[in-house]
C-alpha cells in the first residue's frame, strides 16, 4: 500500500458573511497516495478548486486542517508556508499564469530562483526539464510564440523543476483540444508521475478520467463519492 | 535574490511602454527640480559675486546690511577703530556702488565700480591683459571680462569712456571667479578715484575689509567690531546672509521652493500613477509568484529593486538632461545664472527616493494583499 502524500481532515470553507454566507466545501475528508494520480471531479462550482487549493496552501479554511508528512501545513508560519508551497507543491494552473515577458526557460526557472539558486545552474536545468517536456529547442522564445499545448508543458515542466512530492493541475484541458489534452494527460502519467509524487487534478473533462487512479466525486461542497479511474470507474 | 531581482528588471524594463513612462515620469520631474535648484544657486551664487571675488577674510558692514549693492557708508573713524583691533594684521577700505558709464559710442551703460584701497589694492582681480599697477594711472580703470563686457562696447585696454564727465581709460582686462547678478558690467579703480568719480553721501567707505592674522582671533574681532555697533562678517557668514536676504526677504526662495514642490509633485503623480499601474498590470504574475512559493518579503525586496531601478536611471537621466541644457544654454546665453551643486542633486536625490519609496509602497500594499488563490482559481 503506498504512503499518504496528504490528508485532508474535515476541511470546511465558506465566503462571505451573514445572509451572503456561502459554503464552499462542507467538511471534506480524504487522502491521497504517494504515485497515485488523483482526480476531483464536480460540476462547476462544486468546490473542487477550492478543496485544492486548501490542500496546497493557498487558501486557508474555515475549519479542519491539511496533514503532509504528520504536520498541519495551516499551523505554519506564512514564510514556512510560503516555502511549503514552493518546495513540495507544484501547481499548473489553469491558465498557465506564465510570465510573457521572460523567455520560456525563465519562467521554467522560476521556481529555483525563488530557491536563491544561481541564474545559469537555475536556467540550466529550466533547459533540462523543458526537454523532458520536449520544448528544449523553444527554451528562448517567450510563451506567446508557443501553442496552447505548448504552454501547458511549460507550464509543467515549471510545476516539476523543483521536484515537488505533490503535484495539482487545475482543469489542464480546458485551454486544449481533445486529442491535445488527452497526450498532455498521457506525458502526465507517464512521465512525471512516480511513486514519490502524487498527483491531485481538478477538472471535468470526463474525456481523461480513463488516466485516473482515484475520482473523487463533489458536488455542492460535499464528496458525493469515491470511485476507481480508468474507463467507468468502480465506486 | 540577484536572481529575482533579474526576473524583477526583465518583468520591468520588457513592458517598454510602461517602463518609459515611467522613466520619462521620473526624468521629468528630476529634471524640473534640478534646473529650479540650480538656477536658485546660480542666482545666489551671483547675488554675493563681490563677496566672492574680492575674497576678504572679514567684511565689517552695518548691521543693516542684507546684500552687496544696499550698501550703507561707514564713518572713516571705523576703519581707524578696526585697524586698533587686536589681531587685525591689516584693515581696508573697499568703494562698492554704481555708475553710468557712457560709452565711446555714446551709448550710455549702467556699470558696478568697486574701489580697492590705494595702497594695497587689496581684493584685486586677476589680469587677463594690462599690469595692475595701471590702476594708478591718471583715469585708469579695470573691466571685468565677464557675461557683460560686451555692453561695455567689448573695450580693449586704451579704450575711453565718460563716468560722471570724468574721462576713464581702461588700463587692464581682468578675470573673475563669477559674474554679478543683475547684469550691468563692473570696473575697478582704485578707492579714492572712486570716491571722486562717482556722487556719495557724507560717509564713503562701503565695507571695511580685514585679513586677521590668524584664524583663531576672528571671534574676538568679530566681538569687538560688535561692541562698536557694526557687524563683522566672515566670507561665508556674508554669502549666507545676502543669500538669506533672496531666498526669504524677495520671494525668490518662496517661488523655487514652490517650483521645486510642483516638480515632486508631478513627479510623483507620473511615475507613481504609472508604477501603480504597472503593479496592477502585473497583479497576476505577482499572485502566480506568491502561489509558486515566493515569500512576502521576496515580492517586497523586487518591488523595491523595480522602484528604485526606474527612480535612479530616471535620476540619471534627468541630471544628464539639465547638465546638458544648462551648458547650451550657457554657451549661447552667457549671463544665464544655473548652477547645479551637490545639495540640488542631494535634494533631487531624496525627491527621487520618496517617489520611489511612495511607488513602492503603494505597490508592495497591493501585491500583499493579493490572494494567491484569485490566481489559482482562474
Amino acid at each position: 500500500m503506498s504512503a499518504v502524500a496528504v490528508r485532508a481532515n474535515e476541511l470546511v470553507k465558506w465566503f462571505g458573511e451573514g445572509d451572503a454566507k456561502t459554503f464552499a466545501v462542507r467538511g471534506v475528508s480524504f487522502e491521497a497516495n504517494f504515485g497515485e494520480m488523483l482526480y476531483v471531479e464536480g460540476p462547476s462550482g462544486s468546490g473542487k478548486t477550492t478543496l485544492l487549493s486548501m490542500i496546497s496552501g493557498i487558501l486557508r479554511p474555515n475549519s479542519g486542517s491539511v496533514t503532509v508528512q504528520g504536520r498541519d501545513i495551516w499551523n505554519l508560519p506564512a514564510d514556512q508556508l510560503a516555502d511549503f508551497r514552493l518546495n513540495r507543491i507544484g501547481f499548473v494552473f489553469q491558465d498557465y499564469h506564465l510570465f510573457p515577458r521572460l523567455t520560456t526557460a525563465e519562467n521554467v526557472a522560476i521556481p529555483l530562483i525563488l530557491r536563491k539558486r544561481d541564474w545559469d545552474e537555475s536556467l540550466k536545468q529550466a533547459q533540462r526539464y523543458l526537454e523532458i517536456v520536449g520544448l528544449r529547442e523553444r527554451a528562448q522564445l517567450p510563451p506567446v510564440k508557443l501553442s496552447g499545448g505548448e504552454q501547458q508543458r511549460v507550464a509543467i515542466a515549471r510545476a516539476i523543476v523543483s521536484a515537488p512530492d505533490i503535484l495539482i493541475f487545475d482543469e489542464p484541458t480546458a485551454s486544449l483540444d481533445g486529442d491535445t489534452g488527452k497526450r498532455i494527460l498521457e506525458f502526465i502519467k507517464k512521465e512525471i508521475l512516480n511513486e514519490k509524487r502524487s498527483i491531485l487534478v481538478v477538472t471535468h473533462d470526463s474525456r481523461i478520467f480513463p488516466f485516473a487512479d482515484r475520482i473523487i466525486r463533489m458536488e455542492d461542497g460535499k464528496i458525493t463519492g469515491i470511485v476507481n479511474g480508468g474507463a467507468g470507474g468502480e465506486e | 535574490m540577484v536572481g529575482l531581482f533579474r526576473i524583477g528588471y526583465k518583468l520591468l524594463v520588457n513592458d517598454r511602454g510602461k517602463f518609459a513612462a515611467l522613466i520619462v515620469g521620473i526624468t521629468f520631474a528630476v529634471f524640473l527640480m534640478i534646473m529650479m535648484t540650480s538656477m536658485f544657486s546660480g542666482i545666489l551664487r551671483r547675488s554675493a559675486a563681490t563677496v566672492t571675488n574680492v575674497g576678504a577674510t572679514l567684511w565689517v558692514m552695518d548691521p543693516a546690511v542684507n546684500n552687496v549693492l544696499s550698501t550703507i557708508p561707514l564713518p572713516s573713524c571705523i576703519l581707524d577703530a578696526v585697524r586698533s583691533i587686536e589681531g587685525v594684521k591689516y584693515a581696508v577700505p573697499l568703494y562698492s556702488g554704481a555708475a553710468l558709464i557712457k560709452r565711446g559710442d555714446g551709448v550710455y551703460q549702467a556699470a558696478s565700480v568697486i574701489g580697492l584701497d590705494d595702497s594695497s589694492l587689496f581684493g584685486r582681480p586677476e589680469l587677463e591683459q594690462g599690469n595692475i599697477e595701471d590702476i594708478y594711472a591718471e583715469n585708469g580703470f579695470i573691466v571685468v571680462h565677464d557675461a557683460e563686457f560686451r555692453k561695455l562696447g567689448n573695450p580693449t585696454i586704451g579704450s575711453e569712456f565718460e563716468l560722471n564727465d570724468h574721462r576713464g581709460v581702461v588700463v587692464g582686462i581682468a578675470k573673475v571667479a563669477t559674474s554679478g547678478l543683475f547684469g550691468i558690467p563692473t570696473l575697478y579703480t582704485t578707492y579714492n578715484r572712486a570716491i571722486q568719480y562717482i556722487p556719495n553721501a557724507r560717509f564713503t567707505t562701503s565695507y571695511i575689509l580685514i585679513e586677521p592674522k590668524s584664524t583663531s582671533v576672528v571671534p574676538h574681532i568679530q566681538a569687538v567690531v560688535k561692541q562698536l555697533g557694526y557687524d563683522a562678517l566672515t566670507r561665508d557668514e556674508f554669502i549666507q546672509r545676502i543669500s538669506r536676504f533672496y531666498m526669504y526677504q524677495t520671494g525668490l526662495g518662496t517661488n523655487v521652493l514652490l517650483m521645486a514642490v510642483i516638480s515632486f509633485v508631478v513627479g510623483l503623480s507620473i511615475s507613481g500613477q504609472t508604477f501603480y499601474t504597472f503593479i496592477l498590470e502585473n497583479l497576476e504574475r505577482f499572485g502566480a509568484l506568491k502561489a509558486i512559493g515566493a515569500r512576502g518579503s521576496q515580492l517586497i525586496a523586487m518591488i523595491l529593486f523595480q522602484a528604485s531601478f526606474a527612480a535612479l536611471m530616471g535620476y540619471g537621466l534627468g541630471i544628464g538632461l539639465s547638465t546638458l541644457l544648462i551648458h547650451i544654454a550657457q554657451l549661447r546665453l552667457p549671463s544665464y545664472a544655473a548652477m547645479t551643486t551637490y545639495s540640488n542633486l542631494g535634494s533631487a536625490f531624496v525627491m527621487v527616493l520618496i517617489i520611489a519609496a511612495v511607488s513602492s509602497y503603494v505597490g508592495i500594499r497591493k501585491v500583499l494583499r493579493i490572494e494567491p488563490f484569485d490566481i489559482f482559481r482562474g
